[in-house]
């Protein structure tokens, strides 16, 4: 059963087509990672995905096209968390995941208790709870993520699309972001979509990796296929080592090029 | 039985963090509306008594059989000088209000103001002609009224075409330099139409800064469906105002249509803004400072801010005629200098507490 089809989705943007002719096909309870350069199109193929940008070609969520579905149902199948959330400085945060169940409400409606539990749920699992009344301005980057994260888990869609989840974040929190992600798919069912520049955590935690660049599709597979030394320094113009783990391989080191002295 | 307590022990974790205090500042504020109210109806040259006022307004209730003591002059001053006035400046106030926080939230701009987009300077020349062109058409046909609702429209239609041609797509920036330009443009051909007959220098100069001195029910029958209809249309969209301040891409991915949730608010702001000034001239700063003082107080949720501005800016509104119509009594002050004069340093006062509960 596929969550996501993509039958050769183009994504033209001023003029120039940022997403090139993209077939991928993404199965239920999936976590498939974007990779590619800056600029290689994987922001504005997620935002495809999620209806936010006009494309060519066919977009399917669970079966049905994106095209014939209302703002409301896609929101109602897919969560979208963006590369940098616009937070309302003086929301406190409960509101603020209380929004994410929007979807769920009427237009002119209020929250019903079942909303609130959802709400509450989505902040006990990301142990906001004890920030739930603070504004979100008072929150660090991590916990603010994290709200962000919450927000998008109240929405209780099948479908979680993540931009860049882990960029200003050090390293100890990219990895809790990260495991909170695996722990949320193996809680339920959820199919994960991400874009990501770390391509050691990329391989990492995704099942598997769509390569990208300048629009194209140029690779799709598990880590081990792609996130290899020849496509990483054609595409990203970098010298790299592939280091192997155990099984199969498990981080990609930059190298310095040396200089000769005289 | 098991689950029943667990359902009663999330309902009770539930309003611990989600606290249900949506109405006690509603009800304060609809107290403070009642308070305003009577202060309008008791505050007047002629002594009527703030028993013998309410004693009247309740003998209008059905099935309490209360009669009211008043002399029939004494009812006249009531019912056809004070009351009218009152509900005008309710109207107004409340829809100023309402209409001010609601573009704020929809330009994510805390500097929006109701007069925003072109309608100041559109109402402000549709008056000028009609007071300087009208001559005795003026009170036969509500042409001032008329006129100023014409061009608040008109400048309002303006400035969002002119946005919108400008930028196609939703980039609110694009409008609101628009209504700048709309405004300036307007406001010099309305300078050239004033310098041209300075003999109804006086008129158009009383009428934009604005009065609530008025005709009677006549005024209010005239506002009141313009302004019922916007504030109820703007009450059910206050949900939505909060969903967009997460900013447009967000509140689409949420499932809202932010352009016509946009568009619906600001024409209905825009209509009922248009209404208020058309009967009232331009009353400045209730659209900026009620909104605020709520939002300072009580957080930035425009489920609260809408109802509270509707409430606060009708209280604040006949407040400040009283003190406009009997400070100089018996000659009135233009009530946009009472609502700036007393309304600044009172923002002033909340602007510097709230910080430091910070």
């Amino acid at each position: 059963m596929t969550a996501i089809s993509l039958q050769s989705v183009s994504v033209s943007l001023g003029g120039k087509r940022v997403v090139d002719d993209v077939d991928a096909e993404i199965a239920h309870g999936e976590w498939v990672t974007l990779i590619g350069p800056n600029g290689a199109g994987k922001s504005t193929l997620l935002r495809a995905i999620a209806g936010l940008v006009g494309f060519e070609g066919q977009v399917g969520l669970d079966g049905a096209s994106i095209s014939s579905l209302g703002r409301r149902e896609i929101a109602r199948l897919l969560a979208f968390v963006p590369q940098s959330p616009l937070l309302p400085p003086d929301m406190p945060v409960r509101e603020y995941v209380l929004l994410g169940r929007t979807p769920h409400i009427g237009p002119f409606g209020y929250e019903s208790k079942h909303d609130i539990e959802a709400a509450n749920r989505a902040l006990t699992r990301l142990e906001l709870m004890p920030f739930a009344a603070r504004s979100l301005r008072t929150l660090s980057g991590g916990e603010q993520q994290r709200a962000v994260l919450a927000r998008a888990l109240a929405q209780e869609a099948p479908l979680l699309l993540l931009d860049e989840p882990t960029t200003a974040l050090d390293i100890g929190r990219q990895q809790q972001a990260l495991e909170l992600v695996a722990e949320l798919r193996a809680q339920g069912p959820l199919t994960v979509l991400s874009a990501m520049h770390e391509l050691t955590l990329a391989m990492q935690y995704a099942d598997r990796l769509i390569l990208l660049s300048e629009g194209h599709l140029i690779a799709a597979g598990p880590s081990d296929e792609i996130a290899t030394e020849a496509l990483i320094s054609m595409h990203y113009r970098a010298r790299v080592r592939v280091v192997d783990g155990d099984d199969g391989p498990v981080a990609v080191i930059p190298m310095r090029r040396r200089h000769s002295q005289s | 039985m098991i689950a029943d307590t667990r359902a009663k022990a999330t309902g009770k974790g539930a309003t611990s963090v989600f606290p249900a205090r949506r109405t006690l500042p509603i009800a304060y504020g609809a107290l403070f509306l009642i308070g305003s109210m009577l202060v309008g109806l008791l505050i007047g040259p002629a002594h009527l008594g703030l028993d013998a006022i309410v004693r009247a307004l309740l003998s209008h209730v059905p099935f309490l059989g209360v009669r009211s003591h008043l002399s029939q002059s004494d009812s006249a001053i009531l019912w056809q000088l004070r009351a009218p006035r009152v509900v005008l400046g309710m109207l107004v106030g409340g829809m100023l209000a309402i209409a001010g926080a609601s573009y704020q939230g929809v330009f994510r701009n805390p500097l929006a103001d109701p007069y925003l987009l072109g309608i100041a300077a559109g109402a402000g020349l549709g008056a000028t002609l009609a007071i300087v062109y009208g001559h005795g058409a003026v009170e036969a046909y509500d042409l001032i009224p008329l006129a100023a609702f014409a061009g608040a429209a008109g400048g309002a239609t303006c400035s969002y075409l002119l946005g919108r041609s400008a930028m196609a797509g939703s980039n609110t920036a694009s409008l609101i330099l628009a209504g700048v330009t709309v405004m300036s443009f307007l406001t010099a051909i309305q300078t050239f139409v004033q310098q041209q007959h300075a003999e109804s220098l006086q008129e158009v100069y009383s009428w934009i800064l604005g009065r609530l001195d008025t005709a009677g029910w006549h005024d209010v029958g005239l506002v009141a469906p313009y302004i019922g209809v916007s504030a109820i249309v703007l009450l059910l969209h206050r949900r939505a105002l909060d969903v967009l301040s997460v900013g447009d891409e967000e509140a689409a991915s949420l499932g809202i249509n932010v352009n016509r949730t946009r568009l619906v608010i600001v024409v209905f702001a825009t209509i009922g803004t248009a209404a208020a000034v058309a009967i009232s001239g331009l009353i400045g700063f209730v659209g900026i400072i009620v909104p605020h003082a709520i939002r300072l107080v009580l957080g930035p949720s425009y489920r609260l801010i809408l109802p509270l501005a509707l409430l606060g800016g009708a209280g604040f509104l006949v407040l400040a005629d009283v003190i406009a119509r009997s400070i100089l009594s018996p000659a009135e002050l233009p009530i946009g200098v009472v609502t700036a004069f007393f309304g600044a340093p009172f923002f002033a006062v909340i602007l510097r507490t709230s910080r430091s509960f910070r």
